[in-house]
């Protein structure tokens, strides 16, 4: 079976220790056939964690010669939050030049792209890919995996907090009683437009709360967002199905509008 | 012209930044009677403002500030997710949507501003492959966004008159583009040049070329 990027994210959903890491970056560099793929976490309390397909000689020099003050990537991306080609930074200086013929020598290759990550309180991750190529080349790959790179970026950078922070679990995000109304409709073989018309939004905003929910349930897709939902208890489908009467057993439309705490959200579904 | 700043390259930009802080407290504090801070130099700012954010900013013929608009992740914190979750409907966090606030237009700004706005707003979800764009803003700003072609869809509302707060939606694939630029008088290979200027390389100090 070929490398797909949803395979790739059930991987490392799956991945239960920050060794593990270490392992799928090396396989995603080899499926997008890049050069080197790393990934570097710094927090605000110094705590740090990365892993990469970088050289051990590169690490080292990295470090000896204190690149990381003259490092345009660094700079260039540190506390942003869009995605970064390197061709887009400033490599003018001298200090700079001579960093990337260094790093060229030692195979990290002369293109790069880099996805800053921000997380809660002001946590900054970043994600990066390098390789050799032209800078057409390079320009047409960088466009054409930006979204699922972001995609890839963010929730590797959850991946790494949950499991540098000691916890085997996943800490529970809670879905808000919308996301939970419009994953359960999903679940029970609405379509998009009934869903959207039940929960009297449109469409576009209906994605925006699937979108949410996926990426707090860590699911790569609507269908794998819904599966998880429903195998979390996060929802319950149960009895009534989409042709059934009646909508959904206990609930009065009203219910479904009204906002509510999401202990209550989650007690009332778990209850059903 | 438009300009795209981060809050840490805004000093390359002190006339402007001092503007465009200044024009918020005219709009936000003065005019709509928000509980916002002006500080002694008489600029609104408020915790956002020190997350590092992305400033959009219309840059008038004469060098000035015409208006602006603020982004966040809102992978990271946002005022909507800290503040108006319960407008929202649900904690947005996806790092295919960004947060928008602070949408300003100055005194007797011209009538394409706040489409030009609009139009930088669609060049960021078409340059980072952004789904959505969340936005907390002054409700009455509706019809306006609606009149340029690019109407959000308004999950909540909280006050009432001049005061009342709404939060809402955009999506690219909803917004008419070409009714969005025409609305900014604006061609969107100029349009395109401004994007490249603003995350290419640093930039300099105030060009000749401006709107």
């Amino acid at each position: 079976m070929g490398w797909t990027v949803d395979g790739f994210l059930r991987s490392l959903e799956n991945a239960t220790a920050l060794e593990r890491l270490q392992d799928l970056i090396a396989e995603l560099r080899d499926a997008l056939g890049v050069a080197h793929i790393v990934y570097h976490w710094v927090s605000a309390d110094g705590q740090q964690y990365g892993c990469g397909t970088y050289g051990r000689d590169w690490c080292i020099r990295y470090v000896v010669e204190n690149y990381l003050r003259i490092d345009p990537v660094i700079l260039g991306c540190f506390n942003r939050f869009h995605p970064v080609d390197w061709n887009q930074l400033d490599w003018s200086s001298k200090a700079a030049r001579a960093f990337r013929d260094d790093a060229i020598a030692h195979g990290v290759g002369n293109q790069g792209f880099s996805i800053p990550v921000r997380g809660p309180g002001g946590q900054f991750a970043l994600f990066t890919l390098s390789d050799n190529a032209d800078d057409a080349a390079w320009a047409d790959f960088t466009h054409d995996h930006q979204r699922d790179l972001i995609l890839i970026a963010h929730f590797f950078n959850q991946k790494a907090l949950d499991l540098a922070q000691g916890r085997r679990e996943e800490p529970s995000k809670p879905l808000s009683p919308r996301e939970v109304d419009a994953l359960t409709f999903l679940a029970m073989g609405y379509g998009r437009g009934q869903v959207a018309e039940m929960l009297r939004i449109s469409e576009h905003t209906l994605r925006a709360y699937i979108e949410s929910a996926r990426f707090k349930l860590g699911a790569q897709n609507t269908i794998h967002a819904i599966t998880k939902a429903i195998t979390d208890g996060r929802i319950v489908v149960g009895g009534a199905r989409r042709r059934a009467m009646g909508a959904w057993p206990g609930l009065q439309p009203s219910d479904v509008e009204r906002p509510e705490p999401e202990h209550d959200a989650a007690a009332r579904t778990a209850a059903e | 012209m438009l300009r795209y700043v981060y809050a840490d390259d805004l000093h390359r930009f002190p006339r402007l930044a001092d503007q465009m802080f200044r024009h918020r407290a005219a709009q936000f504090h003065d005019r709509l009677g928000w509980e916002v801070s002006v500080d002694g130099a008489g600029h609104e700012r408020d915790e956002y403002d020190d997350k590092n954010p992305l400033y959009v900013i219309w840059q008038t013929a004469d060098g000035g500030h015409g208006g602006s608009m603020r982004f966040l992740p809102t992978t990271g914190d946002t005022m909507v997710n800290d503040h108006f979750r319960h407008l929202a409907g649900a904690e947005i966090r996806s790092p295919l949507i960004w947060e928008c606030t602070r949408f300003c237009l100055a005194p007797g700004a011209e009538g394409r501003v706040a489409a030009a706005l609009m139009v930088a707003c669609g060049e960021l979800m078409r340059g980072f492959s952004l789904e959505h764009m969340i936005g907390v803003f002054d409700a009455r700003m509706v019809r306006i966004y609606g009149r340029i072609g690019a109407a959000p869809e308004v999950l909540g509302r909280q006050g009432c008159g001049r005061g009342m707060i709404a939060v809402g939606l955009w999506s690219y694939a909803a917004a008419d583009r070409g009714r969005v630029f025409a609305r900014a008088e604006l061609d969107p290979i100029v349009s395109e040049a401004w994007f490249r200027q603003g995350f290419g390389r640093p930039i300099e100090a105030p060009a000749a070329m401006a709107g």
